[in-house]
């Protein structure tokens, strides 16, 4: 049978062609593709890696923000009662810091015008003394025009200074 | 594990390869019933001529004279066109002979009036096509393979004819290699996808029925024979320790082995047979599909002479038969070629596999 006898020459032929077509493709072909397809297969694992490392990072970056959002939230609560203390506080102060000024100035007015009223008091009594220090002496000219009766006072005066002397030297 | 899955694939093929088969024994016969050149345009096209026989268009023949390469032992190397020896001429002491052994071959005239066979490395109408398919094989693999020179990973996968190319080469190592070789798989892709590629180009170039396709490349049984050969080559090369013991020492009761060593003589012959169904089966299905095909055309001209009903009929009907068997032929020439990438690949795991149960038997060992 014709068709089950291999020729010799397609025999060398076919093993020439068949070594020339793997040498050039085990060398220049099917390495490369292997080796693209590796590397490609790699860099998508890492890439779901990273975008998986991402994913938690990103939650984790979620969580932290809310903890901060709250920390400013009270903070902020905080910040506003505190102003709101401190206002009354200033304005409670102030109150009270206006109530004493008024009244010290209040006192400080009563003061001087105490003064003023007795310097003015003072100031009357002397002129009262004055006036009748003068109507006495009026008084007293028109009474003592004669001399008896200057005569009988200079003694009651004397008299009078006498007994003033005696009666501390009776106590000593 | 790794072998059950590929088990599973070869049952999952099977009754694909058997119904290629079935219509191919049903129809060979048939062609050889009536028709007076049936059977000479078969076989002339199966086998193998010194010329290309492009058509006939009108009155005129197209042939491409293919060189004939000879090697007398007496008149040593001979170089010429095949057009020198149409039609029965003789040049330079060679003619082609019309019968007997050689019939269709080239021979010398020797001196005593014999007929003998010169060394005969002609590039006949299979190797033309064999080494076009080559050519092809290796251009449409490197320009799908150039893509990635000026490429990084982190690139877009590429898409057109290298997405295509790079698909296939995934699906082949990720179903086939990767899981029959196992672990030192890497070794042996490009060996395995060579297999694949080339078979594959030669069947779909075969398919093609015009010039420069329909030359039964992968139906030539020396086609087959070497590439079953490198098969068998790089399935023992690398054979384990543990592979080689199986073969000559397996564990079976010892009157199996001694003294007349039944068991390692089958397997010893099973190194060989393997490759050898890899041959017959490539071959055999190929040239039975080509076979197919022809006959089927050859219908309608054998019909010729039967009156117009039975001639336009059976022409309707050798259509749509061809048209269905060019379909299956096509996926024959994909199943084919994968059948014999995977079973290449499964003999390569059988021979490696012993390699990693040697690792883990030997450290069994030093713990005990």
């Amino acid at each position: 049978m014709g068709l089950l006898q291999p020729e010799p020459g397609l025999l060398i032929w076919m093993t020439i062609a068949f070594l020339v077509v793997f040498i050039l493709l085990a060398k220049f072909g099917f390495p490369a593709m292997l080796k693209a397809l590796d590397e490609r297969k790699e860099y998508i694992d890492s890439s779901l890696k990273a975008a998986e490392k991402a994913q938690q990072k990103l939650s984790g970056l979620q969580s932290e923000m809310d903890g901060i959002r709250a920390e400013a939230e009270r903070q902020k609560a905080d910040i506003l009662r505190s102003a709101a203390e401190t206002r009354e506080k200033i304005l409670s102060e102030a109150r009270a810091r206006a109530e004493e000024q008024g009244e010290r100035i209040i006192a400080a007015a009563k003061a001087t015008a105490e003064t003023e009223r007795e310097a003015i008091l003072r100031d009357a009594r002397h002129q009262v003394a004055l006036l009748s220090i003068a109507i006495s002496e009026k008084l007293l000219r028109s009474r003592l025009d004669d001399e008896q009766s200057q005569t009988s006072l200079a003694e009651k005066l004397l008299e009078e200074l006498d007994r003033k002397d005696t009666a501390p030297r009776k106590e000593a | 594990m790794k072998m059950s899955r590929c088990i599973r694939i070869l049952c999952s093929i099977m009754p694909v390869l058997l119904c290629a088969g079935i219509p191919a024994a049903a129809q060979t016969p048939s062609c050889e019933k009536e028709g007076p050149d049936v059977k000479e345009i078969v076989m002339e096209h199966l086998g193998d001529s010194y010329w290309w026989h492009i058509g006939t268009f009108g009155d005129r023949d197209v042939t491409v004279h293919l060189p004939v390469i000879v090697r007398s032992k007496t008149t040593g190397w001979h170089c010429f066109s095949s057009g020198r020896l149409e039609g029965g001429a003789s040049y330079e002491g060679f003619i082609i002979a019309r019968e007997g052994k050689h019939d269709g071959k080239i021979v010398e005239t020797v001196a005593d009036g014999s007929e003998v066979r010169p060394l005969d490395i002609s590039i006949t109408k299979t190797t033309a096509g064999l080494l076009l398919n080559s050519v092809l094989t290796v251009i449409l693999i490197l320009s799908a393979a150039g893509w990635y020179r000026h490429r990084k990973a982190t690139d877009a996968a590429p898409g057109g004819y290298t997405g295509m190319v790079e698909t296939v080469v995934a699906y082949l190592v990720d179903d086939i290699i990767r899981p029959c070789v196992g672990p030192g798989w890497r070794r042996f892709a490009p060996f395995l996808l060579t297999v694949f590629f080339f078979i594959l180009v030669n069947n779909l170039m075969g398919l093609i029925p015009f010039f420069p396709g329909g030359v039964n490349v992968t139906g030539n049984i020396a086609i087959t024979l070497v590439l079953a050969l490198a098969a068998l080559i790089v399935i023992n090369i690398s054979g384990s320790r543990h592979y080689w013991k199986d073969i000559f020492w397996p564990d079976v009761p010892t009157w199996l082995k001694v003294p007349i060593p039944i068991i390692p003589l089958i397997e010893f012959v099973g190194i060989f047979t393997r490759p050898f169904a890899l041959m017959i089966r490539l071959f055999a299905n190929m040239m039975a599909g080509h076979a197919v095909i022809l006959c089927l055309v050859c219908v309608i001209f054998v019909t010729a002479g039967m009156g117009a009903a039975v001639n336009s009929s059976m022409t309707a009907v050798s259509v749509v038969f061809n048209i269905f068997m060019n379909c299956l032929e096509l996926l024959v020439a994909f199943l084919q070629a994968y059948v014999f990438t995977m079973l290449t690949a499964v003999f390569i795991g059988m021979s490696q596999e012993g390699k990693e149960y040697a690792g883990t038997m030997k450290s069994g060992k030093t713990e005990d």
